[in-house]
């Protein structure tokens, strides 16, 4: 029964296995579905899907299954990034309505798609691009009586309805997202110690029996040492102009980085586009604030995980030439990538995160550094699951 | 499902979605330990008292510390007191089952009624936490070696675990659950839970409150949005203060109540002060439908 429908939930990438499978297959023999699609959406969803990161997921392939309902799915995520930023809702009066009375489904359709050709970015109020609190036909918490909604808020009751609103779409983890989540999958960078450094202080129940019986069954109680994480890591952040755009969501790296309190030591460094022989301590990226890069890979161990955050984009030179630095007043006699390279040996765990999206790195200005530098560091977009990526990158030798 | 004694349908302190409901009937029915998780605020923990209550059962709470060890819910065996009391000989050491004492878990199996049983919070244990736990939620039975003795439920309990997902849970244990993620309320379901708490409210103190709360909800780029106990506490708040409805909207008094961040705290008395873009929906809203 809907064996399909497991493979498409698998297909979206929603992990069921057949245990969970037959779980459900049970409870719909006990006719707890109730026999109607909306019942059987619930019931299936809470014995099937283990995590709101997969509920989006799960609505698709629910849509897909039960309706056939097509969502080219690049588009429309771009077209609700326009939508976020909304304005309130408009009110209308009857008289405006009267312009809005003569539609067609077909040719909305049709301006739809040639709007989506069109339209470059977000827009919000006005009449004819895709955003919202307008008047166009296209976006949402606008006006048009005859409005393609695309995300926002709706009444809808009917299951392949809600299933088709994407209510959980936030909860993708391949979105860019808060602080806290950073925090979260920074968790798993961890790395216990050996017992032989620390202060004994774990009850070690062995040692005490035997020593308690050598003493003729006088209690005595022995300590060992408990095991502590003992991950050092430091990150080294681009502070260029052309990270203005990102600056919020490394931010929130930043942040948590901060907050997690379970490294042993964490260390800050910044440097403008590239790394030449100097490395600096604070974002402003000035002479005076710097310390030599030998001296830095000297007093930090190649134990340290090496977190480099930056777009990686920049003009060739900058990375291939001598003497290519961003900064007029400033001159390297070698050229960045082959400091890069340098570094990248020293540390035996590094990544670089980026924050502009994997998906465009083969498209954006700067793809010709990227993909130099994915050569030299594995590189992770900066989202969630990039992240986690990286972590494991990092809990295993390159 | 109907016509079981055990069905779950909210209590009077405590409004469950008709998802939520189903979610909870379902795990009872199939015997498996039900997930919840949700935003903080959306009361996970006060599910369980609810669910007890409703079904007229006994609840027992494991709290969950970044200590807790899996084989503390099912029993503790004393030694150091064992080996002390052996000291003086003052006491029978000999019969190790005065040192055994079960934890949650054994006093759930070893009860005469079926009880409801909460671990709450289970993302505070160590990684491998959930994992310790699959034979006794799969099989309802653990072995006491020191004694030789094997505790078996005699009623299968209601597990409720409650997870802020601060960490990850092992796949293997998640394949044995029902889940259920709380969503946020909406209005109609807020106002309702607003009243349960607050049952002599003023009805336009609750209007006022409510379109002032979600208008800040609906601010974008808010670090931390309140959530819904942060609502009834600024509730209560406004009610303490003797606040009238009228001032709420303009002056959104006590406003450190509802927001915790200072970035977030600014960003709304910024919206507050420029007018310009409009406050409130106050036309076709999602206010008007209670």
């Amino acid at each position: 029964m809907f064996i399909n429908f497991f493979y498409l939930l698998k297909a979206h990438g929603v992990p069921v296995s057949i245990t969970e499978w037959m779980m459900l297959m049970d409870a719909l023999g006990r006719g707890m579905a109730l026999s109607s699609l909306s019942a059987f959406y619930h019931l299936a969803r809470a014995v099937l899907v283990k995590s709101e990161t997969f509920y989006d997921r799960y609505d698709l392939a629910f849509a897909g299954y039960f309706k056939g309902v097509e969502t080219p799915l690049e588009l429309t995520e771009k077209v609700l990034q326009w939508l976020e930023k909304a304005l309130p809702p408009r009110l209308i009066s009857l008289a405006e309505r009267k312009q809005f009375e003569n539609w067609d489904l077909e040719e909305l359709k049709r301006q739809l798609e040639e709007r989506l050709r069109e339209q470059q970015g977000e827009h919000h109020g006005g009449g004819k691009w895709i955003g919202t609190g307008g008047t166009a036909p296209f976006g949402h918490s606008g006006y048009h009586p005859a409005g393609v909604r695309i995300g926002g808020e709706s009444v809808n009751k009917s299951a392949v309805k809600v299933a088709a609103e994407r209510n959980f779409r936030t909860f993708r983890t391949d979105e860019t997202i808060g602080v806290r989540q950073f925090e979260l999958a920074l968790r798993r960078l961890r790395q216990l110690s050996s017992k032989v450094e620390g202060p004994k202080e774990e009850l070690d129940l062995d040692e005490t029996i035997q020593e308690t019986a050598d003493k003729g069954g006088l209690l005595h109680l022995a300590w060992e040492r408990s095991r502590k994480n003992t991950v050092k890591v430091v990150l080294i952040m681009d502070s260029g102009g052309s990270m203005v755009p990102h600056m919020r969501i490394c931010s929130r790296l930043f942040t948590a980085l901060h907050r997690s309190s379970h490294f042993k030591d964490l260390r800050f460094f910044y440097f403008h586009n590239c790394i030449y022989q100097h490395i600096y301590l604070n974002s402003a990226c000035r002479i005076d604030s710097a310390l030599r890069t030998e001296d830095f890979l000297r007093t930090l161990g190649p134990d340290y995980k090496a977190i480099f955050l930056g777009d990686a984009s920049m003009a060739p030179s900058e990375l291939i030439m001598p003497g290519g630095s961003i900064d007029w007043y400033y001159n390297n006699d070698e050229p960045g990538i082959t400091w890069l390279r340098r570094i990248a040996s020293h540390f035996s765990h590094a990544v670089w995160l980026n924050p502009i999206p994997a998906a465009y790195w083969d498209r954006t200005e700067g793809t010709y550094t990227i993909n130099m530098i994915r050569e030299v560091f594995p590189m992770f977009e900066l989202t969630v699951e990039g992240l986690e990526k990286a972590v494991k990158k990092l809990q295993v030798r390159k | 499902m109907q016509g079981r004694n055990a069905f779950f349908c909210g209590t009077e302190d405590y409004i469950a979605s008709e998802e939520l409901q189903n979610s909870i009937n379902v795990a009872v029915a199939l015997g498996r330990p039900l997930l919840i998780k949700g935003e903080p605020g959306t009361g996970k923990t006060m599910l369980a008292r609810s669910i007890a209550d409703g079904l007229e059962k006994e609840l027992l709470i494991w709290n969950i510390k970044s200590t807790t060890k899996a084989k503390d819910g099912l029993y503790i065996y004393d030694t150091v007191q064992r080996l002390y009391d052996s000291q003086f000989g003052d006491h029978d050491v000999s019969d190790i089952s005065h040192y055994i004492k079960m934890g949650k878990f054994g006093d759930a199996f070893l009860s005469e009624k079926q009880v409801v049983l909460l671990i709450d919070e289970i993302d505070k244990a160590d990684i491998e936490f959930p994992n310790d736990l699959l034979w006794e939620l799969d099989i309802m039975t653990f072995d006491i070696p020191e004694t030789g003795e094997t505790v078996r439920a005699k009623h299968r309990p209601i597990v409720i675990i409650t997870s802020n997902a601060e960490k990850e849970l092992p796949d293997a244990f998640l394949r044995r659950c029902i889940f259920h993620y709380i969503a946020f309320p909406d209005a109609a379901m807020m106002a309702r839970i607003v009243r349960v708490h607050h049952p002599d409210l003023q009805q336009k103190l609750l209007e006022e409150a409510m379109a002032a709360f979600y208008w800040i909800r609906s601010i974008g780029g808010l670090q931390k949005k309140p959530s819904t106990s942060e609502l009834l506490d600024w509730v209560q708040a406004l009610v303490v203060g003797g606040i009238s409805p009228e001032k709420i909207a303009k002056e959104l008094p006590f406003l450190g109540v509802l927001i915790k961040k200072d970035q977030d705290f600014n960003a709304v008395l910024q919206r507050l002060q420029h007018p310009e873009t409009p406050k409130r929906s106050s036309g076709p809203g999602i206010l008007r439908n209670w």
